[in-house]
């Protein structure tokens, strides 16, 4: 074979084979890492699974948030206006969350059906939704102030 | 008057630039020299009426023209001038007019300082630039006017800036991170430019070389003034979230690196000439998948405007056609590129090699998890995200790979090394190196093996440049000659090196080491973190310019001693009435404490406090800053401007052979 095209040759196996280690990391990596998104509705109904990192979004039920007294620990609903998600969280909450704002909370489901969130994203600034949540609420048939549409 | 001013001048300048995109191609192809001499004049002229554009709606700011719908939506009389001026790109219409004027002045600037360039080539490739200001004026025109006016019935006072984005880091990181993505245009066209004219020799890449360095430069500087914004502005710590977008930035990032590498193979060896090429088209794609990322709302992210599926349609269109395009071209014409040189395994192209590999693959799983989410939901299969965990398993360990052969590259020659030289060069390297890890890790107990890990490459990194330097010195008749001796390309790579380890010692250590504590405290209570004592003295009322605000006082001391007071702040806009936090950062090049406030818990008087201790965190920073530097450095080599006079006379011969 002519020199040029062995290196070549070697060239384009050194890239397969390093691409192909590329992708086993790759997946390797999406197996633990990736967080499916459920709406209230589908949580309360029990098709969220339990122990893995998930993601809940909705709006902040009104009069639902809670706090500890001596510690940063927070409780409050998430919901669709059909069902509502417990949430705890123990930290700083992002400025924007608000009772009646839509949110999305990270975490994992425990065995009584409450979300421990491990983060909690509000939107970031006043004409701005989550997509994931405009999904949730168009899925359950309301709209953001939880008026039947 | 002025905002129909400047909605005039921007039809004017998209008229010009479909000039531009035409008439000089149409020369190129038919040989018409005075349809390419038309070209440089009409690129200054696109530069001229974008900016008057440009000048008109930042105008409209400045003087609170709140019958412009944009001027109503993002600004007020109240928020400070130089805030009014940032506004003009706080928004997708803006940003998208200063996208248009950076792209009209690097074209501008490639008429202007390539005036040895042969006429055919400088004509194809204004012309491309012109195609891709076509597509940006457009877009802009079409379905985002700056411009548009409520009349009648305008407003009293605007809506505000977002809070988030009054700040000095937001008015120089969109203009900067811009420099760098539409910079990659210049390398594009230059490869396309290439591709038409089945030309591609060490001269085109000595050409393309200054013109990608600088871009790439600006990039790095806009990332890293992205992630510093972050860090302090969003209150949480954080200096990189692998957010869509910020991964929007980084991807044309690591093909932009690869193209730099790959370049200089090209233009020193004659190697590698159609991956170039490819690297070049996929460097601006990923530019351009940025702004459809950006631009078009389909991702969730602190970037995201509220946007409407048209803009992100017309752009998705938009992407295709350029990316399409180039690739089609890419497959008729790179057979007629391509280079037929050997090098020896054992050499420093088989190094730069491996570079772009490491570098591209880490473009690929970026990408890779940046769409994944949309792929996944366009198959109906349910909402997820890819979150940080994905990215640093994907990501760390392929810079881990990266750092050996980057210390062996300085060190070895073109063509053809040998082993036994390089293990001689790599001895005390090694050894040092190794050294540094055992020891260096020691001074922070508890023994870390990923900080060792780090002392480990970027020791091995350092040590390497420093001996190579020294060598060259040594080499030279006196210390003075040997230092006139070193090439501005020499100290740009150099510089650009030491700012890379500097990263990596950067990110690891505050990786590794930083300490982070949520905490409630009532005025009077003293926390004690990594040996510094916060006393949380009392909060205050302050009023700003257009906000009001809590601000805590902390007292810092370490052992007794006084080292800071920290004010952080929560503000309320008055325009808005959005809340933010503003953090107090006590920065250090070794540590940053970092205090910032979460909301009133209780009756009492506490607060959430957010506390945290962050060594080394400037590091990081300060090596983006070198590497910016460094690809400066390099872009100022006279080489460039010194061969560029002959080059262009003997392609000038060919051109009138042929």
């Amino acid at each position: 074979m002519h020199p040029v095209r062995k290196q070549r040759l070697y060239i384009v196996l050194f890239i397969a084979l390093f691409s192909s280690a590329a992708i086993g990391l790759v997946v390797y990596a999406l197996r633990g890492n990736i967080n499916l998104f459920y709406p209230p509705a589908d949580v309360v109904a029990g098709l969220a699974p339990v122990g893995q990192p998930i993601r809940v979004g909705g709006m902040v039920l009104e009069d639902s948030l809670q706090r500890a007294e001596n510690s940063l620990a927070i409780r409050f609903k998430l919901t669709d206006y059909q069902e509502a998600v417990e949430v705890v969280y123990v930290g700083i909450l992002p400025d924007l969350f608000a009772e009646g704002q839509g949110a999305v909370a990270s975490g994992v489901l425990n065995d009584e059906g409450v979300l421990e969130a491990t983060e909690i994203l509000a939107k970031h600034d006043e004409n701005y939704m989550p997509p994931e949540v405009i999904h949730a609420l168009e899925n359950s048939g309301y709209d953001q102030e939880g008026n039947a549409k | 008057m002025i905002p129909e001013i400047g909605h005039f001048a921007l039809i004017l300048a998209l008229c010009l630039s479909l000039i531009l995109a035409s008439v000089p191609a149409w020369g190129a192809w038919r040989g018409n020299s005075g349809a390419m001499a038309l070209a440089p004049s009409l690129a200054v002229g696109l530069l001229v009426f974008v900016a008057i554009s440009f000048g008109c709606l930042a105008t409209a700011f400045l003087q609170d023209d709140f019958s412009v719908q944009l001027v109503a939506s993002h600004s007020n009389t109240l928020l400070p001038p130089i805030y009014k001026f940032s506004a003009v790109w706080g928004n997708h219409e803006g940003s998208l007019v200063l996208w248009a004027l950076i792209l009209a002045f690097w074209t501008a600037a490639v008429a202007l300082f390539s005036s040895q360039l042969p006429l055919l080539v400088l004509s194809r490739v204004l012309s491309v630039m012109g195609a891709i200001s076509v597509g940006f004026l457009s877009f802009s025109l079409i379905t985002s006017n700056p411009f548009t006016r409520i009349l009648p019935g305008a407003p009293a006072d605007g809506a505000d800036l977002n809070p988030l984005l009054q700040d000095p880091g937001l008015i120089i990181h969109p203009p900067l991170l811009y420099m760098g993505y539409v910079g990659f245009s210049v390398a594009f066209a230059f490869a396309i430019a290439a591709l038409l004219g089945g030309r591609l020799d060490a001269s085109w890449a000595r050409w393309s070389r200054p013109w990608t360095n600088i871009a790439w430069g600006f990039l790095s500087l806009g990332i890293m003034l992205g992630s510093w914004w972050a860090y302090y502005e969003l209150g949480w710590g954080g200096w990189w979230f692998w957010d869509p977008v910020e991964n929007a930035s980084f991807m044309p990032w690591l093909a932009g690196t690869a193209l730099v590498h790959s370049l200089a193979a090209t233009e020193k060896r004659g190697l590698f000439k159609s991956w170039t090429v490819l690297l070049a088209i996929f460097a601006f794609s990923l530019s351009l998948l940025g702004t459809f990322l950006v631009r078009s709302g389909v991702l969730t992210s602190v970037h995201a405007f509220a946007t409407d599926p048209e803009r992100g349609m017309f752009i998705l269109v938009f992407l295709a056609i350029v990316v399409g395009g180039s690739l089609t071209l890419y497959a008729v014409r790179a057979p007629a590129v391509s280079s037929r040189v050997s090098f020896a395994w054992v050499s420093r192209e088989s190094l730069l090699l491996c570079n772009n590999v490491v570098f591209l693959v880490a473009a690929l799983t970026v990408l890779f998890g940046t769409l994944f989410p949309l792929i996944v939901d366009a198959l109906g299969m349910g909402k997820v995200s890819v979150g940080p965990p994905y990215f640093n398993a994907v990501f760390v360990p392929l810079m881990a790979l990266l750092v050996p052969v980057m210390g062996m590259g300085p060190i070895s020659r073109w063509k053809r090394d040998s082993v036994t030289r390089w293990r001689g060069e790599l001895l005390i390297p090694t050894v040092v190196a190794v050294l540094c890890a055992v020891t260096f890790p020691l001074l922070h107990a508890p023994y870390n093996i990923w900080v060792a890990l780090a002392v480990l490459l970027s020791s091995w990194l350092l040590i390497g440049l420093v001996k190579d330097f020294w060598q060259r010195l040594r080499s030279a008749s006196s210390t003075a000659n040997g230092l006139r001796r070193l090439t501005p390309s020499y100290c740009g790579m150099l510089i650009a090196h030491l700012g890379f380890a500097a990263c990596v010692i950067g990110i690891v250590a505050t990786s590794q080491y930083s300490v982070e504590h949520d905490l409630k405290m009532h005025p009077g209570d003293t926390r004690e973190m990594a040996g510094y004592e916060f006393r949380f003295i009392e909060v205050e009322h302050v009023e700003g310019p257009n906000f009001v605000a809590d601000e805590a006082r902390f007292d810092v001391t370490r052992d007794g001693v006084w080292v800071a007071s920290m004010n952080p702040q929560k503000r309320r806009y008055l325009a808005s009435g959005s809340v933010m936090t503003e953090a107090a950062i006590d920065a250090g090049l070794f540590r940053d404490l970092y205090v910032a406030m979460g909301e009133p818990v209780g009756n009492d008087g506490a607060w959430a406090m957010r506390l945290h201790y962050k060594p080394m965190v400037r590091w990081m920073w300060l090596g983006a800053i070198l590497m910016a530097v460094g690809a400066f450095t390099a872009a100022a080599d006279k080489r460039y401007r010194r061969q560029r006079a002959t080059v262009s006379a003997s392609s000038e011969a060919a051109l009138h052979g042929a």
